[in-house]
């Protein structure tokens, strides 16, 4: 194959590519020097506060802001929802509050008086039966490929029939969502945004402010964000607060400060929908998967939101799904990390795993047995993964059939999941500078979510010029530098990477072209490596970075590097086996976990370290909702009853078990260039956990979180069958 | 901000007969509650002598954080959180759960961890109070910041200070740390992004680094 | 929040002074993480807040090992921890204060508010009341019960008492001194806490102008433990939890005392329970059966049933815990 201009170096060539490297801002990050967004404070801003409904479902009857405005220190009010409006769900603003402390701002709040008539609603979905005789559900999709119907009815076959689901989570973000805003002039605005997404910022804040009728263009707008406490799908637009935000900073005439607090964060700033599935599988006796049916509903609320991939990754030849959306008044649904995937995986695992059940199969076989269901380029890497996972599982020693036969309250068991993403790389635009005192510096319109964004550029380009990695000065977080894509999709190392890999080797030749005269070589035969630029053909004829870029007089070398752009040097499409091990404490239905075993791959890894902690955190977060989350609503206040941290419960350092991460590198992997990592390995975790409590306790807990309560229900049931 | 149900409210004695404004006449002047608010009115008993109420209005505080000494005039409702954030502009510890959940917030007063979203800073007057900007001068690490940033112990980075301040509170208290014991002192912190994993190594690190290398049980 | 008025005096004397004859316009303030929050999230508004962090007398441990304890109100969960008459002697009350995490908790607690904290139930700290009523009826038996109580709900109150430390206190027939304007009195604690019948009252019988201003522990050479069935192991309030003081002679029980916590609206003590075990060899079967008595008169709701398999299993574990003396 010819060598294209833009590439990877070999393995063998890479001084920082592929190794672990601590991420650049993890000292300012655990000094506390970090400045986020709530962080951020200029000269005179006013703190905002939202008014919120208390109603899933109201009318404004009436509003009266006239005592609030007349609190010494409120500078503004601005009313989002005036009479006549309907609200769709608790926690909306109607009224937006401006004032020189939180404390003035909470008790104007107070002084605002909103009536409502209230509306009926639905918070609740469990019961398609209930939300399709209030006449709140929606179609969802359906589809049909071979003959499903046709294919159950096979003698030959085993059938599996079960019911899974999951609840609707939140993102639960621990910076809230939120934005500082001023107008440096009347014309421009200065956003501060906790946003996945600073490249788009200006365009959707202007459009925003357009659409009420505030004039302002968004060559006129800069969003900066340099560092974001906590993104995952839900935080790509400054949200209409940042409008609100940007309305009243402007009628104030001073900065303002709107972060949502805790409670409005879990209700309304982003929810993972929610899906349970009535699902029949078939296999022949020898585990060959022939047919899937699933019947699924969830709500992602008052709009449809999606359906999931059903069956997941794994599709037999007969196949039908039919989904239906169940409208409710729980807030609008937003991306959460793989949107859609950890329920499919959930869905498709746990009904495989209780087919392999019934077959009498080691689940691992099963999944293997039918590997070539899957997509074409994930088939050889799920084998892969499936071998490396219980590998180093032990799987063989230590798995059993399902229901631990020992004695004691203790049942241990294994589970085990597959998933993919896509993970391409976005589109993203960079310079690259060179500077004649040798300083280099690259600057793009990104963001770094704490995924490691900003290290993976800086090795990208020190790489590519030979030189350390704390000689390239990397500079994100505004949108006056060249436009990169939003964080979201697992797009950011692909886009970055590759941006920058082009607009370094550019910025690299034309280096080379300007000291090869001296050198007396063709630039062809430069290389830059060590922080020198050296002929390879002879490499005493060299110079160091600092004399080779002296050469360039006062002219500063200036490429632009952009994806998608020539060349190989990223794909789509990863894959990951995750393995639980659990024990379950059958007299109080308590989970704890064990370990998980994640085999994971990404193609080209840039930064091992924090490509690690993707995985990590993953499998934590995994253990978040497989054990703990949920969003409590009440049916008949219609509100949600855990917007807060005590009992909209996370886990803590004790709850996660073991972990070991195995990233898939090497031949077969590192050739596809680079691919995203953020959300593949959240996607099994549920999966895995479940199916091995449903290994430990004989029975399956239908749906997640696996909560006491649901564990002592599944067993009692399972009893009695 | 929390909104209220609408819930009707009763009537009873759970309700003072005050208004809002009547409170806020009172910001900015140090006065004795009973005149405020009347001896009857919520119920209260006459001050005596030596009553000493301040507020509900603003009244001086002063607090030393990091060594340095602030004055202020800060309503007694103010939390220590808010007050080191939105008046000093002292931002590390950050503002997440605010009600004693998270650990995000986490400082020391007198070397000890404490939420600062529920203390009221009135009441951290007199004290000594160390955020986590006070635990290393300007551009250097303390052996236990240099441990998160060795085990990448952060990704987002929102909860990392508290989470420094609750290790390092913890591991100079306990001379023999194990890591149960551990787990359940850095167990009201919460990371969103899954950071545990390297937290743990990181305390590790730390543990060892702060008894020259011989450690309990970890 | 919503502003109020604060002082700080140093004497119980001058803090009572400062407290008015009603719930609702004046709250005392101890470690101030649970009150705090419960005025930001506006469940109590205080126009008058009492702090007692300067009440020196209040922070002081006494006792000695193999006798009697007495905790001021203020002695911290850290403190008590750290006692080493409490590590001798009561090993059921270090287990249960162990329950509280994680170590800034432990700091800011006091062993006073931890008693009076108000309950978690989602209703009450949604600002529904302590009763959960709305439109005249309880929001709770077709609500979200999966926390609330299994015993002690026949009336309107269906929250759970929150207290970790009650439980094994009143196993050990611990006394709480409260102050008033008019003197002190003290009160046996297993006679503190009551269920409200109306949102006036409160969950307590601690007068609004009184503070309670010590626990006495007596001696006892009882066989203590407490045991938790909780869903994290970090900063969390337990399902349910089970807490003995066993007399024993041998491997026989003499006179046990069995209390839950988190079941009902007061901790619940066992007298079923307790009768199964007294003059009993306590083995595993005992132990069984004793958990199983406890929960003999249990009335569970929609959602919450798991809880009675929880409270048997707390007992029978507490009771196995206390015999093999874990420390």
């Amino acid at each position: 194959m010819a060598t294209c201009k833009y590439d990877w170096p070999p393995e063998g060539e890479r001084e920082l590519i592929g190794k672990r490297i601590e991420r650049l801002d993890g000292p300012e990050k655990s000094s506390g020097r970090a400045q986020y967004t709530y962080d951020t404070n200029p000269p005179g801003r006013l703190i905002a506060k939202l008014c919120s409904c208390p109603h899933a479902h109201a009318k404004v009857t009436s509003l009266d802001i006239s005592a609030a405005q007349k609190l010494p220190g409120v500078k503004a009010i601005l009313v989002v929802h005036p009479v006549g409006d309907e609200i769709q769900w608790a926690g909306d603003e109607v009224a937006v509050v401006a004032a020189t402390t939180e404390e003035i701002a909470e008790d104007a709040v107070r002084l605002i008086k909103v009536e409502y008539e209230q509306l009926p609603h639905l918070v609740r979905e469990e019961d398609l039966k209930a939300a399709e005789a209030a006449g709140r559900t929606k179609d969802g999709g359906e589809q049909t490929a071979g003959d499903p119907a046709k294919a159950f009815e096979d003698p030959d076959t085993v059938v599996s029939e079960g019911f899974y689901g999951l609840p609707v989570i939140t993102h639960c973000c621990l910076e809230s969502h939120g934005n500082v805003v001023e107008w440096p002039d009347a014309k421009s605005v200065r956003i501060w945004s906790s946003t996945q997404n600073v490249s788009g910022g200006p365009g959707q804040l202007g459009q925003g402010l357009r659409l009420k009728k505030v004039d302002v263009e968004d060559n006129n707008i800069e969003t900066i964000c340099n560092y974001i406490g906590g993104g995952f799908g839900s935080k790509f637009s400054p949200d209409r607060w940042g409008i609100e935000a940007a309305q009243l900073s402007k009628m104030a005439g001073a900065p303002v400060r709107l972060m949502l607090d805790r409670n409005t964060e879990l209700e309304m700033a982003g929810a993972r929908p929610s899906a349970y599935a009535k699902v029949r599988v078939a296999a022949r006796k020898d585990g060959t998967l022939t047919a899937w049916d699933s019947d699924s509903w969830g709500t992602g609320g008052p709009g449809p939101a999606g359906h999931p991939p059903l069956p997941y990754v794994i599709e037999p030849p007969n196949r039908h799904w039919k989904h239906t959306a169940v409208l409710t008044n729980i807030g609008e649904a937003r991306a959460w990390r793989a949107p859609n995937h950890p329920q499919g995986c959930l869905i498709t695992m746990a009904a495989l795993d209780d087919l392999a059940h019934k077959l009498q199969m080691d689940p691992i076989e099963l999944l293997q047995k039918n590997v070539n269901l899957a997509p074409e380029v994930l088939r050889k890497p799920y084998s892969e993964e499936l071998v490396k996972a219980a590998e180093l599982a032990d799987w063989k020693k230590n798995w059993h059939p399902r229901g631990d036969k020992t004695s004691g309250p203790i049942k241990r068991g294994m589970g085990v999941s597959l998933h993919t993403w896509g993970g391409r790389g976005h589109n993203s635009t960079c310079n690259v500078m060179i500077r004649p005192d040798g300083s280099v510096s690259v600057q793009l319109g990104s963001q770094d979510l704490g995924t490691g964004t900003r290290t993976v550029i800086a090795i990208t380009v020190a790489e590519t010029l030979g030189l350390p990695i704390d000689a390239v000065k990397v500079e994100i977080g505004t949108s006056k530098y060249p436009p990169s894509g939003a964080s979201g999709g697992s797009t950011t190392v692909g886009g970055v990477s590759n941006s920058t890999r082009r607009g370094a080797i550019d910025a690299r030749d034309e280096l080379f072209a300007a000291v090869a005269p001296s050198l007396g070589v063709q630039p062809a035969d430069l290389e830059a490596r060590n922080g020198k630029i050296q002929a390879k053909s002879d490499a005493s004829k060299s110079l160091t970075w600092k004399q080779a870029c002296a050469k360039l007089g006062v002219k500063t070398i200036q490429a632009t590097g952009k994806n998608p752009g020539p060349c190989h040097l990223g794909d789509s499409g990863v894959g990951g086996v995750q393995i639980a091990d659990v024990s379950v404490d059958i007299e109080t239905g308590r989970v704890k976990i064990n370990r998980i075993i994640a085999a994971q791959d990404c193609g080209l890894i840039i930064d091992v370290k924090t490509a690690e902690s993707q995985v990590f955190g993953a499998l934590i977060m995994g253990v978040c909702y497989a054990l703990f989350e949920q969003k409590v609503m009440d049916e008949t206040l219609g509100v949600m009853l855990n917007p807060n941290m005590e009992f909209y419960k996370l886990a803590t350092i004790g709850d996660i078990g073991e972990f070991v991460v195995h990233m898939m590198t090497g031949p077969g992997y590192d050739e596809r260039g680079v691919i995203g990592l953020g959300e593949p390995p959240v996607v099994s975790p549920g999966a895995a956990i479940s199916n091995a409590v449903a290994n430990a306790i004989g029975v399956r807990v239908p749906t997640l979180p696996l909560t006491p309560d649901k564990v002592l229900a599944a067993l009692e049931k399972g009893a009695m069958a | 901000m929390r909104r209220k149900k609408d819930r009707p409210r009763k009537a009873g004695p759970e309700k003072s007969a005050l208004t809002r404004r009547d409170f806020l006449k009172g910001a900015g002047v140090t006065v004795s509650g009973g005149l405020l608010v009347g001896s009857t009115a919520a119920g209260a008993a006459p001050p005596g002598p030596e009553a000493g109420f301040v507020g509900p209005g603003a009244v001086p505080v002063t607090l030393r954080v990091n060594g340095k000494v602030h004055k202020m005039n800060l309503e007694p409702r103010v939390t220590l959180l808010d007050a080191l954030r939105d008046r000093l502009f002292i931002t590390g510890s950050k503002k997440v759960c605010d009600r004693a959940t998270c650990g995000s917030c986490t400082v020391m007063i007198d070397r000890k961890p404490v939420y600062a979203c529920t203390v009221l800073a009135i009441e951290a007057e007199g004290h000594n109070i160390t955020t986590i900007e006070g635990l290393a001068a300007e551009g250097k690490l303390t052996p236990v910041m240099e441990a998160f940033v060795n085990h990448d112990a952060q990704q987002c980075g929102f909860c990392t200070p508290g989470f420094v301040m609750a290790c390092t509170a913890y591991l100079e208290r306990e001379k023999n740390p194990t890591m149960e014991e551990m787990e359940k002192n850095l167990g009201g912190n919460i990371c969103r992004c899954g950071t545990y994993w390297g937290i743990r190594h990181a305390v590790v690190e730390a543990a060892n680094g702060m008894k020259g290398g011989a450690h309990g049980n970890m | 929040m919503e502003a109020f008025e604060y002082a700080s005096p140093k004497s119980v004397q001058d803090a009572v002074k400062l407290l008015g004859s009603s719930w609702g316009g004046t709250e005392i303030m101890a470690g101030g993480t649970d009150l705090i929050s419960a005025m930001k999230d506006g469940v109590v508004t205080p126009k008058r807040v009492v702090s007692l962090k300067n009440v020196k007398a209040l922070d002081r441990a006494q006792g000695k090992a193999g006798a009697g304890m007495r905790l001021g109100a203020m002695v911290t969960i850290r403190q008590l921890l750290d006692l080493p008459q409490a590590r001798q002697g009561f090993p059921g009350l270090v287990q249960a204060a162990d329950g509280i995490r994680g170590e800034q908790m432990r700091h800011m607690g006091t062993v006073g508010g931890e008693l009076l904290q108000r309950p978690r139930d989602w209703y009450f700290r949604n600002g529904y009341g302590l009763l959960a009523q709305h439109n005249g009826k309880s929001l709770i038996p077709d609500g979200q019960n999966c926390y609330s109580a299994i015993l002690g709900n026949s009336g309107p109150a269906y929250f759970v008492n929150p207290s970790s430390l009650a439980p094994i206190l009143i196993a050990l027939d611990a006394k709480v001194t409260l102050r008033g304007p008019n003197g002190q009195r003290e009160v046996e604690l297993s006679k503190f806490y009551t269920t409200p019948n109306s949102e006036d009252e409160r969950e307590y019988v601690i007068k609004p102008d009184e503070i309670l201003t010590e626990i006495a522990i007596p001696e006892s050479s009882a066989r203590t433990a407490t045991y938790e069935i909780r869903e994290k192991e970090g900063l969390d309030w337990p399902l349910v939890a089970a807490a003995v003081a066993l007399q024993m002679d041998g491997n026989t029980v003499k006179s046990a005392r069995v209390v839950l916590g988190h079941v009902a609206p007061v901790p619940w003590p066992s007298p079923e329970a307790e009768e199964a075990l007294n003059g009993k060899d306590l083995t595993e079967e005992v132990a069984d059966a004793a958990g199983k008595a406890a929960v003999s008169k249990a009335t569970p709701l929609s959602q919450n049933g798991y809880k009675v398999q929880l409270a048997r299993v707390a007992v029978k574990r507490a009771l196995m815990r206390a015999v093999k003396g874990e420390a």
